[in-house]
């Protein structure tokens, strides 16, 4: 927010100002009054691990997160290249494979990832389009520039509170948010429905209008509220495992005036548990032989199935290359540099500096698996260092980032905490970042871990209008 | 609509009713107790469990204190308003993008209401209170549900849940009441026995409008027949089996299912109902009619499940 200590940075001036006049006692209310209306809609995530009530608010924080026109352009022209090139590579790599046989991707790499998914190969999707739904991870480095941090390329989450967040923002800022020209984000909905239609094959489209449903696992998944939620905002129906079946490789849902066919799966189940016949037997979550109807080409799954190698945190350290390899562009969004663990001098060096670096478990995500070197135990690294001797690939390591800092009301007065963001990218027949994203805030004073499992919470993002 | 989206609302609507229906005979019951002999009134606690199906507590102490917790805010016992205004909320929560979000937010209201009250002795000199807030929490669902849900199929199972739930449980109360009350039907009631007939009307919601119907003197027939047949008062079973019949008649419409089993079983219930004498029901015993009732009752929710939320799938790829 600030340029230099009392001196706030251009965009920030006016939120500067309101907050000086605001007496404390104002704001207060208003974060009750906001606090309230998230308990009362049930904006509410579940932890895991925790058995007291597992139902949780996510916490907000009023106080928005401003990012000039400017540097939204950079970041949505770099989100853009950067899916166009992922998919790209999920299709090469699921059909000839020729980054890998040119050698920019090591061949090991791609195959020994948990995500890779053999049973994908050769087999096409519509327009080449394996991953329709992005949310990627950005953090602001010291120099101001934006770089990525993550992609989630399987079922990223949190669209539903960034959109939560605007909603009560605009009730307890009007004038602010109207002076300040804030680009809007309402459309999100429409347009993950119009991206999810833009698959439906041509033929389902004659036919009638093409029938797109949302799979959920159901009530006690963390994002439970948020598929409810996507599903009442885009008018479509919210399906659990249980309300599909497949036969004759059609996949149907189960109505009470009968079976009505289904073309589009939007869904938020992981691969693992889609189809019991196929992958993980033990799964309640999935629809027998969905697989089988998903090569006949009857249904559509968005995203596709098998997207996660391209999200796997030693893979990502490629990505430059491969933003390279299929556009002959230079990334416009810069990588946080990374230490591939089954390599052996990077390893050595890691294991050097194990109290330095940020080592994750390259499969996991929400903030599980992780060692924060400068915040961590003696014993803590000792588990890491034997857990990446076991196994170098699941590993990854980064420097320890100082994440940008954004001023947040805690405890009756404003205080600086440590944010990232997550803007969302839909790619259908053609690509769509509505302007703003998900400012995920960490609550707990120089924690950098900013993940809802992890104590952390969220705030608006106004992305301002040039 | 998905079948399992229609079970889910059909069974919100019952648990619900259920919770408000509870609420409404515990209010009752504690404040009938203030005019009456606790020996008087022990006998009522009791029919007021069989009426709600809860046991009776094994050590056979029968204590407003205790008795009011197992009903009101015991999670053990399914029955009780705390368990079944969460089952309500947790059947919403699993379809919430099928209710409007006021919807929502009113009972998720109401449960968060409920969830934080705590039984002490003083909640219980203050209960009415409590009471009071389920009931019209209860009450201002359903209004908010009339007046910002569509009334399509979605809104025809929560009538038919409300309606399948009230014709049971009025059934059952009525049933305890003529089976363990006997006094001459036609003959004005008295004294003592007085509050037990007023009990029940209260308990249905329903001494006023008796009163507006036949004047304030009680008689069992007239109480019965109020109960039973009116066609006008929304909780006599009469009013509950038409609306379950019309709920049923709608859906069959939408789903294009008309011939189907649940609306011919409530259609004959109905037709029971409609063309029946309050002479002739208590010349052969007014507990076997409502047992009758019940049963035909049960049968038409089975038929419901089998019809709408359950059905085999080579039934439905042969159609």
């Amino acid at each position: 927010m600030f340029a230099s200590p009392g001196t706030p940075r251009a965009h920030y001036k006016a939120l500067f100002q309101r907050l000086l006049e605001l007496p404390p006692e104002e704001l207060r209310k208003s974060q009750q009054a906001a606090d309230l209306s998230f308990l009362h809609q049930g904006i509410t995530f579940t932890v895991y691990g925790n058995d007291e009530g597992t139902e949780r608010v996510f916490p907000n924080d009023l106080l928005p997160r401003i990012i000039p026109f400017d540097e939204w352009r950079k970041i949505e022209s770099g989100l853009t290249q950067r899916i166009a090139a992922l998919n790209l590579f999920l299709e090469d790599i699921y059909h000839g494979g020729r980054i890998l046989a040119d050698g920019i991707v090591p061949r090991e790499l791609v195959y020994s990832c948990r995500h890779f998914r053999r049973e994908m190969r050769g087999l096409s999707v519509p327009h080449g389009i394996y991953v329709s739904i992005c949310g990627t991870d950005l953090v602001r480095l010291p120099d101001g520039s934006f770089a990525v941090l993550e992609d989630n390329l399987r079922v990223p989450s949190g669209v539903s509170y960034m959109l939560a967040n605007r909603k009560v923002l605009k009730k307890v800022f009007p004038t602010l948010f109207r002076d300040y020209g804030v680009s809007p984000v309402d459309h999100y909905a429409q347009a993950l429905l119009s991206t999810l239609r833009a698959l439906a094959p041509p033929q389902t489209t004659s036919r009638h209008e093409p029938k797109v449903v949302l799979l959920t696992p159901g009530v006690f998944n963390s994002a439970y509220f948020e598929h409810t939620f996507l599903a009442q905002q885009m008018g479509i129906e919210l399906v659990e495992g249980r309300d599909l079946l497949v036969h004759d490789n059609i996949v149907y849902m189960r109505t009470t005036a009968g079976l009505q066919r289904v073309d589009v799966i939007y869904r938020r189940v992981d691969d693992d548990f889609l189809d019991p016949l196929c992958f993980r037997r033990d799964s309640n979550l999935g629809v027998p032989g969905l697989f089988n109807a998903y090569r006949a080409g009857n249904i559509i799954l968005a995203n596709a199935i098998g997207t996660g190698v391209a999200d796997d945190k030693a893979l990502y350290a490629y990505v430059p290359a491969i933003i390279r390899y299929y556009l002959g562009e230079d990334p416009i969004l810069a990588n946080i540099q990374t230490y591939l663990l089954n390599d052996r001098s990077q390893r050595n060096y890691v294991l050097e500096h194990l109290d330095e670096l940020v080592v994750k478990a390259v499969g996991e995500s929400g903030g599980y698996g992780m060692l924060i070197g400068p915040h961590s135990s003696e014993e803590d690294r000792e588990e890491f260092r034997r857990r990446i001797e076991a196994e170098p690939r699941n590993y990854i390591a980064q420097p320890t980032l100082s994440l940008s800092r954004a001023p947040c009301f805690l405890e009756g007065e404003v205080q600086a905490r440590h944010v990232d963001l997550r803007p969302y990218i839909l790619y259908g027949e053609n690509v769509t970042l509505v302007p703003g994203g998900l400012t995920r805030v960490a609550l707990r004073r120089g924690s950098l871990v900013v993940n809802s499992s992890q104590g952390g919470g969220s705030k608006d993002t106004w992305v301002l209008r040039a | 609509m998905l079948s399992r989206v229609a079970d889910s609302l059909y069974w919100m609507s019952r648990y619900l009713e259920r919770a408000e229906h509870t609420a409404r005979l515990i209010d009752v019951n504690l404040q009938l107790r203030l005019d009456q002999s606790p020996e008087a009134g022990a006998g009522r606690w009791l029919r007021l469990l069989e009426a709600c199906q809860v046991p009776p507590p094994e050590n056979g102490k029968i204590g407003s204190t205790a008795l009011t917790h197992i009903l009101t805010l015991d999670r053990t016992n399914e029955s009780s308003i705390l368990s079944c205004v969460a089952a309500a909320r947790e059947n919403l929560r699993q379809v919430r993008e099928q209710c409007s979000t006021e919807m929502w937010e009113q009972l998720n209201r109401l449960y968060l209401q409920v969830n934080s009250t705590t039984s002490s002795e003083a909640w219980l000199l203050h209960s009415h209170i409590f009471f009071r807030a389920v009931q019209d929490g209860a009450h201002l669902f359903q209004g908010v549900t009339d007046s910002t849900m569509s009334h399509g199929e979605g809104w025809q199972y929560i009538q038919l849940g409300r309606f399948v739930e009230r014709t049971d449980a009025l059934a059952r109360l009525i049933g305890t009441h003529f089976r363990s009350l006997s006094h001459p039907l036609d003959q004005a009631v008295e004294s003592e026995d007085y509050i037990e007939w007023v009990g029940l009307l209260k308990s249905c919601a329903a001494f006023e409008a008796y009163c507006k119907t036949y004047t304030a003197e009680l008689r069992p027939l007239r109480v019965a027949e109020f109960l039973l047949l009116n066609p006008e008062f929304p909780h006599s079973v009469r009013f509950s089996v038409d609306m379950v019949h019309a709920a049923l008649a709608a859906i069959g419409d939408m789903t294009e299912r008309k011939a189907e089993q649940p609306v011919r079983l409530a259609g004959r219930l109905q037709a029971t109902l409609s063309f029946s004498q309050i002479e002739e029901i208590m010349a052969s015993g007014a507990t076997g009619y409502v047992d009758s009732i019940r049963w035909q009752c049960a049968h038409a929710h089975t038929a419901i499940h089998q019809v709408y939320f359950d059905y085999s799938v080579e039934s439905a790829l042969a159609s």
